[in-house]
């Protein structure tokens, strides 16, 4: 072991980051399904790691179990972070298997299974909740924003002090109406995006940067 | 799910009711009424905690022919300052319903009104 290995392995060292705190932070990406959390992982990765977080689908639940990369960059010039980016299944408060083969024409089977894996994905997103930094929050901005989920989320995230970030995503779409987020919560900052085009993602990423480089004390529920 | 030849059961339920029982027993009975096809309005909400694990549990308890899960709105905590926070005053939650998602459907909620419906055909014979 290198001696700069052998540094970054010794209590020493993690005294020191205890102390000055961790410019590393775990950040996740949260919302109810089909928001387009993936989208934008995807795009986020794609912009600073060139690799690829998940599958995107206009079926509902397509992300259900949680995924992860380490160690991302991203940097606006003048200051950067440095993070763990989880992406997270949707999180809902009803799963019905009839609506993926009503809605999306998925045979009997598939619909059942796929609606199993959801509720296990629920609870794994929920399960995560303790475990990260901070959020961003993803919401489709051609819909309501008050739903449940949004507001159990921050809560939450509220409860605890860790810092959110809106995404108001699909901005690209024709009925999206980001203002409308911005009047639902404006105690946290929105950000309008999309994330299928990557218009204004730069101002997210600064946004990101800013809000999720601070050292903060976290309180564990 | 059961169906009642009545109607749909609303059932009003007073802090009171709520508040000697722990986190744990509120959400277990919450989800039994609601299991059982009626719709709660309580008059006090849920922390955030226990809306996350309402959630929970609820996606524990989804069984595709009988429970396809739950639909809830209420309204956002009071702000609560910054001292209380240190010193772990929780919110205040406030009304809330809940019911079975295959009877209620949550129209649309802003800052001051939520707007429900029953959903038509499931629970009323
Ligand atoms: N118009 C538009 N569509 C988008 C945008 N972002 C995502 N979508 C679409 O929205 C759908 C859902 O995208 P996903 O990224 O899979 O959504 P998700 O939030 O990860 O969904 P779950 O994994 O099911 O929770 C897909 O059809 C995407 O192409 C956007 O910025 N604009
Ligand atoms: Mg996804």
């Amino acid at each position: 072991m290198g001696l700069l290995e052998r540094f970054r392995e010794s209590r020493f060292s993690k005294m020191m980051f205890k102390i000055f705190g961790k410019n590393h932070a775990k950040i996740g990406i949260y919302g109810p399904p089909n928001v387009g959390k993936t989208t934008l992982a995807n795009r986020i990765l794609r912009d600073w790691t060139g690799d690829i977080m998940g599958s995107v689908s206009e079926v509902p639940h397509e992300t259900r179990r949680a995924k992860w990369k380490n160690n991302i960059r991203i940097d606006n010039g003048g200051s950067s972070l440095t993070m763990d980016l989880v992406d997270t299944p949707g999180i809902a408060t009803k799963i019905d298997f009839n609506e993926f083969m009503n809605m999306y024409g998925m045979n009997k089977d598939d619909s059942r299974v796929r609606a199993k894996e959801a509720t296990e994905g629920v609870i794994e997103a929920i399960r995560w909740l303790d475990d990260i930094d901070g959020v961003v929050l993803v919401m489709d901005a051609t819909q309501d924003p008050f739903t449940q989920v949004n507001v159990t989320i921050i809560g939450n995230l509220e409860a605890r002090n860790l810092p959110i970030l809106i995404a108001a995503n699909k901005i690209d779409a024709e009925n999206a109406s980001p203002a409308t987020l911005k009047s639902a919560f404006p105690q946290h900052p929105v950000i309008p995006i999309s994330a299928l085009t990557g218009y204004n993602t730069e101002n997210l990423y600064s946004m990101m940067i800013k809000e999720f480089g601070k050292k903060r004390h976290k309180q564990r529920r | 799910m059961t169906k009642k030849d009545s109607g749909i059961t609303f059932n009003l339920i007073s802090h009171q009711k709520l508040e000697h029982y722990s986190s744990s027993e509120k959400l277990k009975y919450i989800l039994n009424e609601v299991k059982e096809g009626r719709i709660l309005v309580l008059e006090h909400g849920l922390t955030p905690t226990e809306q996350a694990q309402l959630i929970e549990h609820t996606m524990k308890e989804i069984n595709h022919d009988t429970f396809i899960g739950i639909e809830i709105g209420g309204y956002e905590n009071e702000k609560v300052g910054f001292f209380q926070r240190v010193f772990g005053v929780a919110k205040k939650p406030r009304m809330t319903v809940i019911g079975p998602a295959h009877l209620l459907r949550m129209v649309h909620k802003d800052h001051d009104m939520i707007e429900t419906t029953i959903i038509p055909g499931k629970g009323v014979n």
